[in-house]
């Protein structure tokens, strides 16, 4: 700390390990205050649902009543569907976290609390303590005084949304102010980087990266120390490290999540990558749509320059390092790396032939090593806690944890992290709290677009990369669906070949076309036009579309299409041979009819009937009524008579 | 030299060739519609795929874009290539229904039906008027635009291409033969990109041969003398 910037305190340059230590404790000072600290989760999911309102109100309100309270931000604790959650934390008291907050509740915590009371309805669940899995470290919270009111309300661990997982890509969501470089150095955060740059060389950092077996985050799981060492074994004066964080497929938002919470687990992870590879540039391509992970990518770097953990001469050790944050322009083609590079270079994001790869000539054909934001997210801890350690959680080829967002028909939805492993079933029925309304389980489907649907005969399959991909879906970015028995197969596989033939990039013919007829075959049968030979038809060009196009969104394009037949044929068979929806979701194969027994020939039907299609005659008190009908050929299927019958009279097939 | 083999007979190659290059020098039928040797291969129409097989792992891959390395085993004809490139060519007719070219090509590989709705395009996206633009005219007036079943290509905006020199290289070398010109009295019109100029006449035979807009960006480049772009080039020989 010998040099003052004069903005503020804490704001000094980092030289070496006891500066580092020196902001550790500035740090700690911030997570846990002498008073009183309120934190929001702000993530997107968070202010999605209001956390900004509750996090004003909360300033308003303790500034009005001068209470000796602090109130800050946080990421994303993962319960999203919880959102907004506020945690209090009050020294010698258990952290307690309250769920669904609105600016009304807010103030009636912040009353309650300054009586040392708790709001029984809204906990969440409470904390004795923390993990700091980076150092191995349990930072215990010293409960003192036992507040009224928590009994029965469980521990974080308790929680069966967390009981299962284990965080070390979340490691610091929810725990830290993420525009605060002290809070990430406090828990342990740059210290790996430390070690990296004083105490190893680069060959040991690839050594223990390759030894962890960490494989690479953003879907492919290639092998991550033997792509650095690829990476470092090309002669050339200029290399650079990139970032995906081009975030695209529906429904997956761990990155953004990571991000927006803990955005300088990914740069420490960057720099330590960098030294090993011999970069000193390195790029973070994050997509335009996430307005908030790239503010606070700015934050966090503007910040790590600020403190000398970017720029020259990195903690005294001689290795100097740059990251520059590029935004994309809404192509999901370019979360392929060579589009991606294309997309830096300002060129159009179009994949090119792969056949020298990237590690040798990548962006502007210098050798370039890119890693997913998870994967780097991984690496500090990888460093701090070591090889043996990281290799022990996992399958046998693939180790560590995996974060996904887990959305859809199940009850507990949001974002988790779980050792590989894990099997499907433990995850949608524990984690997941099982499917709501007492509908079946049809099938999860992973990868996001390019991945496949698992039926309920695989659910006891462990998650790992390898094993996905042998069952027709692949591990992909993280994204996790699950589907219920109202979901239609064939509507599903259409939905995500309308989402791809709108985002191949367009280049290949075989992926082009490809998808466009994939899609045009399942509207085809979803309407009732299907024929027998469309089954054929559809794998047969979900092969060629595999097998033809160069990169690997036309690579993976037919999974959606080809994993459905692969299990749900019959369902495939009941569309094209009986015109049948047995979801009920393909609307021009339903069939409304109005049961004349059950009628009660209250007309409401026919008043809200768009299309004029059911005549009958309403029951009065003076008058005997005609039960309704339906003109089949004059019903548009818009479900609405269904929605507004009263007497269950309608019925759907 | 490169020495591997192309359906078990060898062959030679010189390194930065690719694969396409040397088999169709060695008399093998490969149908091919993006690729011209005149600009850099592009990998985009995927009809002249092949079965490569290198150090143990076999994979289909555009040979007109894989570089000519030792010890490769290529074969142009094996179950998959012919499948895969069979239902290419029947995407590329479903597109292209009315292709005269297209029409032999798919009668020459096998493929009878077209089981795909028909379409009314006449451009399959091969890119060539757009490379040939680039690398070798170096006027930059077309281009791809938007993506996936929406892809185009064409000048900015589709409006005229003000950077179009009416150089014809793009008519040319199209394979599909759609991008047509006219010229009448003192006008050359690029039909596709709407893009007409006035041309020039010749000194000596007085004939209109070329736009003035082109002749002016070639004197721009190209150290000549000075009034060698006043005489048409029939006079000049």
């Amino acid at each position: 700390m010998r040099e003052e910037r004069g903005r503020g305190q804490g704001m000094m340059k980092i030289h070496d390990k006891i500066d580092l230590e020196k902001i550790r404790e500035e740090g700690l000072k911030k997570l846990f205050p002498k008073e009183t600290k309120i934190s929001v989760g702000m993530a997107t999911c968070g202010l999605s649902t209001g956390a900004d309102k509750v996090y004003e109100t909360l300033l308003k309100e303790v500034g009005r009543l001068k209470l000796p309270f602090q109130v800050g931000q946080t990421g994303c604790i993962g319960f999203c569907q919880r959102e907004p959650v506020l945690d209090i934390l009050t020294p010698g008291r258990p952290r307690i976290f309250y769920q669904e907050v609105t600016p009304e509740k807010a103030i009636e915590l912040v009353h309650r609390w300054d009586k040392e009371e708790v709001v029984k309805d809204w906990l969440f669940f409470k904390m004795e303590g923390e993990e700091w899995i980076g150092e191995d470290k349990w930072f215990d919270y010293s409960i003192q005084t036992d507040l009224k009111g928590l009994d029965g309300t469980p521990s974080y661990q308790q929680v069966p949304f967390y009981q299962k997982q284990l965080k070390i890509a979340l490691r610091n969501c929810g725990f830290i102010n993420p525009d605060h470089i002290e809070e990430y150095i406090a828990r342990g955060g740059y210290f790996a980087l430390g070690k990296a740059l004083l105490e190893m060389k680069p060959e040991e950092i690839i050594e223990e990266v390759k030894r962890s077996g960490l494989r690479g985050r953003g879907g492919a799981g290639f092998p991550t120390g033997s792509k650095w060492e690829s990476c470092r074994r090309v002669k050339g004066d200029q290399k650079f490290v990139l970032c995906n964080a081009d975030e695209g497929d529906p429904g997956a938002y761990m990155d953004r999540s990571v991000l927006e919470g803990d955005p300088h687990s990914v740069i420490e992870g960057m720099i330590i990558g960098a030294y090993a590879i011999g970069a000193h540039e390195g790029f973070i391509y994050v997509r335009d749509e996430y307005p908030l992970a790239i503010q606070k990518l700015q934050v966090a770097v503007r910040q790590a320059e600020e403190f000398g953990l970017l720029g020259d001469n990195i903690l005294g050790s001689g290795f100097s390092f740059r990251i520059h944050l590029f935004r994309g322009g809404g192509a999901f083609v370019c979360g392929e790396s060579t589009a991606l590079m294309a997309s830096i270079e300002g060129k159009v994001g179009e994949p090119r032939a792969k056949h020298i790869h990237t590690t040798e000539s990548g962006l502007w054909e210098k050798p370039s090593n890119l890693n997913n934001v998870e994967t780097w997210n991984n690496v500090p801890v990888i460093i701090s806690r070591g090889s043996e350690w990281y290799s022990k959680i996992g399958t046998d080829k693939s180790k560590g944890t995996k974060v996904f967002s887990i959305v859809g028909k199940v009850n507990n939805t949001g974002l988790i992290e779980v050792p590989m492993g894990i099997t499907l079933r433990e995850i949608v029925y524990e984690i997941g709290g099982g499917i709501p309304d007492g509908k079946k389980f049809k099938a999860v489907q992973t990868g996001g677009p390019s991945g496949g649907c698992i039926p309920e005969s695989l659910l006891d399959l462990p998650v790992d990369f390898d094993r996905l991909t042998e069952v027709g879906s692949m591990m992909g970015s993280g994204g996790m669906i699950v589907m219920d028995e109202s979901t239609c197969m064939v509507d599903v596989a259409k939905y995500f070949m309308n989402f791809l033939k709108d985002e191949s990039c367009g280049k290949c013919t075989s992926c082009r076309e490809g998808t466009k007829r994939m899609h045009e075959i399942l509207t085809e049968i979803s309407e009732g036009r299907g024929k027998p030979e469309h089954i054929p038809l559809l794998e047969e060009l979900g092969w060629v579309t595999a097998e033809a196009s160069l990169c690997q969104l036309g690579g993976t394009a037919p999974n959606p299409v080809l994993s459905t037949i692969r299990y749900f044929r019959e369902e495939y068979e009941e569309h094209i041979l009986n015109k049948r929806c047995p979801a009920k979701v393909c609307r021009a194969l339903l069939k409304y009819r109005i049961l004349p027994e059950t009628c009660t020939m209250c007309g409401r039907c026919a008043k809200v009937c768009p299309a004029d299609a059911i005549t009958g005659k309403r029951k009065t008190k003076k008058e005997e009524g005609i039960p309704f009908k339906i003109d089949e050929e004059k019903c548009i299927k818009c479900g609405m008579c269904f929605d507004t019958c009263k007497f269950n009279a309608i019925e759907v097939q | 030299m490169l020495s591997f083999t192309i359906d078990g007979q060898p062959v030679e190659g010189k390194e930065g060739q690719n694969v396409l290059e040397v088999a169709l020098d060695a008399g093998f039928d490969i149908p091919h519609l993006c690729y011209n040797e005149n600009v850099k291969p592009y990998g985009a129409c995927r009809l002249c795929l092949v079965e490569i097989s290198r150090k143990g792992r076999s994979r289909l891959t555009t040979s007109c874009n894989y570089p000519v390395m030792e010890g490769l085993e290529v074969f142009t004809s094996s179950d998959k290539v012919l499948r895969a490139r069979r239902m290419v060519m029947e995407l590329l007719l479903a597109r292209c229904p009315g292709s005269k070219l297209l029409q032999e090509m798919a009668k020459e590989m096998g493929v009878e039906e077209v089981r795909f709705k028909k379409e009314d395009k006449d451009c399959i996206l091969c890119g060539l008027c757009a490379r040939v633009c680039e690398e070798v005219v170096g006027a930059n007036a077309i281009q791809f635009a938007f993506r996936g079943d929406r892809r185009d290509i064409g000048p900015p905006f589709m409006e005229e291409p003000k950077d179009c020199i009416a150089c014809g290289a793009c008519v040319t070398i199209c394979p599909v033969d759609v991008i047509g010109m006219k010229e009448e009295g003192d006008e050359r019109t690029i039909l596709r990109w709407n893009r007409t100029l006035k041309m020039k006449p010749c000194k000596v035979c007085g004939n209109y041969f070329a736009p003035w807009f082109q002749l002016e960006k070639f004197k721009e480049k190209a150290k000549l003398p000075k009034d060698f772009f006043e005489i048409c080039y029939t006079c000049r020989s």
